[in-house]
């Protein structure tokens, strides 16, 4: 064995750090992190708009990353979207009565489905569909309904109406 | 006179990109043979990678800290400041990591390449390889090429991983913004496969046209002094255009 050239090992070192580097980036400044794709069942529920929402998205419970969005397909019978979402399966005790709605993070932020939690005893299990669900917020819908109603009524104050209520007179 | 003058330059000019593209195909007929080589590869690694980590590292923070610093600007304007951390993240990776690093490389080792190269035509050391069946295209041009295709990229991580190093500091520890937000935010839009993959794919393309550009031009120096100066500039002016054509390339291509 001939002695190695001293530049071999600051090769070597060169190519580990851009190793370490590309590392860095795709770990730490994606969220190929957070996909846990370990042990998860899928939910699934229905809406009326989805917005913004993209698959991959979050899914939240008091603002805990609980699971994300698997994919979003539009259901040609009901012409609803049909929103999958895969659950850690840490978390399989979510009330079969809750509600998902889709918020938006922060003014500019991308949209998330939150679920809030009911008090039936009975859990739901996977593959099960919610049954509230509150579509995407649309500010469309709300400047129409503001300038049609002419001001703020106490019209949509609980928290969670059901999805088979079409949204508000707004909808174009 | 004027116009076949003319006529003249531009043919010129053809003809050497014909004969730029002619190389490209020798120096990649002579890539098999130059594996036996590889102590020599892995010393352009070396040189041209590793020694150019340092001008590397310190633009790639500069870069991010003045990035950062001029969209906190513009994005105050909207209220959006929140939104630094992804516009910083993803100006870095898909655009400014791969062009600045290749411009910087194509003036550091590029010129070096060329000078190399053109000296060792001028002293006849290439003929005098040919002469004891060493053939200079895998033994000089073919590792010189290979080591701007691996070492580019590379440097380009670096680049973007210092440039996210210093709007981290700009942004967050000298103008206040919030931890959290900085990282959520970036987490939440940067994809691996639409934008870091496509910045490094980019860089690979500029490593081996700077890398092409600097044998060729070296490869074919007019063997004076004054022949190599020229080529070496050339080197630096003919890298600077492509890079950014070929950016503004691919980038339609990938959007």
């Amino acid at each position: 064995m001939n002695p190695r050239p001293s530049y071999a090992i600051g090769t070597g070192l060169f190519i580990l750090l851009g190793f370490a580097a590309l590392a860095y980036l795709a770990t730490q400044t994606t969220s190929v992190a957070n996909i846990r794709r370990g042990d998860s069942y899928t939910l699934k529920a229905r809406f009326q708009n989805i917005g913004q929402l993209k698959a991959r998205a979050p899914v939240k419970i008091a603002g805990v990353r609980i699971g994300d969005v698997q994919s979003i397909a539009l259901e040609p019978q009901r012409m609803d979207a049909l929103v999958t979402m895969s659950i850690d399966k840490q978390y399989n005790d979510i009330p079969d009565d809750s509600s998902a709605a889709i918020f938006t993070s922060g003014l500019l932020g991308d949209q998330y489905v939150g679920l809030e939690p009911g008090g039936s005893p009975t859990f739901l299990k996977n593959g099960d569909e919610m049954v509230l669900t509150q579509s995407a917020m649309s500010i469309e819908n709300l400047i129409g309904k503001f300038l049609v109603n002419g001001g703020p009524k106490s019209s949509s104050s609980s928290a969670a109406p059901a999805s088979s209520a079409p949204p508000p007179s707004g909808k174009p | 006179m004027n116009a076949n003058l003319r006529r003249n330059w531009i043919l010129q000019g053809i003809a050497s990109v014909g004969d730029c593209g002619l190389f490209f195909v020798a120096v990649l007929g002579a890539l098999p043979k130059s594996v036996r080589y590889w102590r020599e590869t892995c010393r352009q690694v070396w040189f041209v990678g590793a020694m150019s980590l340092v001008i590397v590292m310190t633009c790639g923070l500069f870069v991010g800290m003045v990035l950062a610093l001029q969209l906190y600007y513009t994005l105050s304007i909207f209220g959006g400041t929140a939104a630094l951390g992804t516009v910083v993240a993803l100006s870095l990776f898909r655009e400014l990591g791969p062009v600045v690093t290749a411009l910087l490389v194509a003036g550091r080792a590029g010129t070096a390449v060329t000078a190399e190269i053109g000296l060792m035509r001028a002293t006849d050391q290439l003929d005098a390889m040919s002469m004891m069946a060493v053939d200079p295209l895998a033994y000089v041009a073919s590792p010189r090429f290979l080591a701007g295709v691996i070492a580019m990229p590379l440097l380009a991580c670096v680049f973007n991983a210092m440039g996210i190093f210093g709007g981290h500091l700009v942004g967050v520890t000298w103008l206040g913004l919030d931890n959290g937000t900085f990282w959520g935010n970036m987490t939440s839009t940067v994809s691996l496969q639409r934008d870091i993959l496509d910045g490094l794919y980019k860089s690979i393309v500029f490593g081996g046209v700077v890398s092409l550009i600097a044998v060729f031009q070296g490869y074919t120096a007019p063997p004076t002094s004054e022949g190599v100066a020229y080529s070496t500039t050339r080197t630096v002016v003919f890298s600077s255009i492509v890079i950014l054509a070929f950016d503004f390339v691919m980038t339609a291509f990938m959007t």
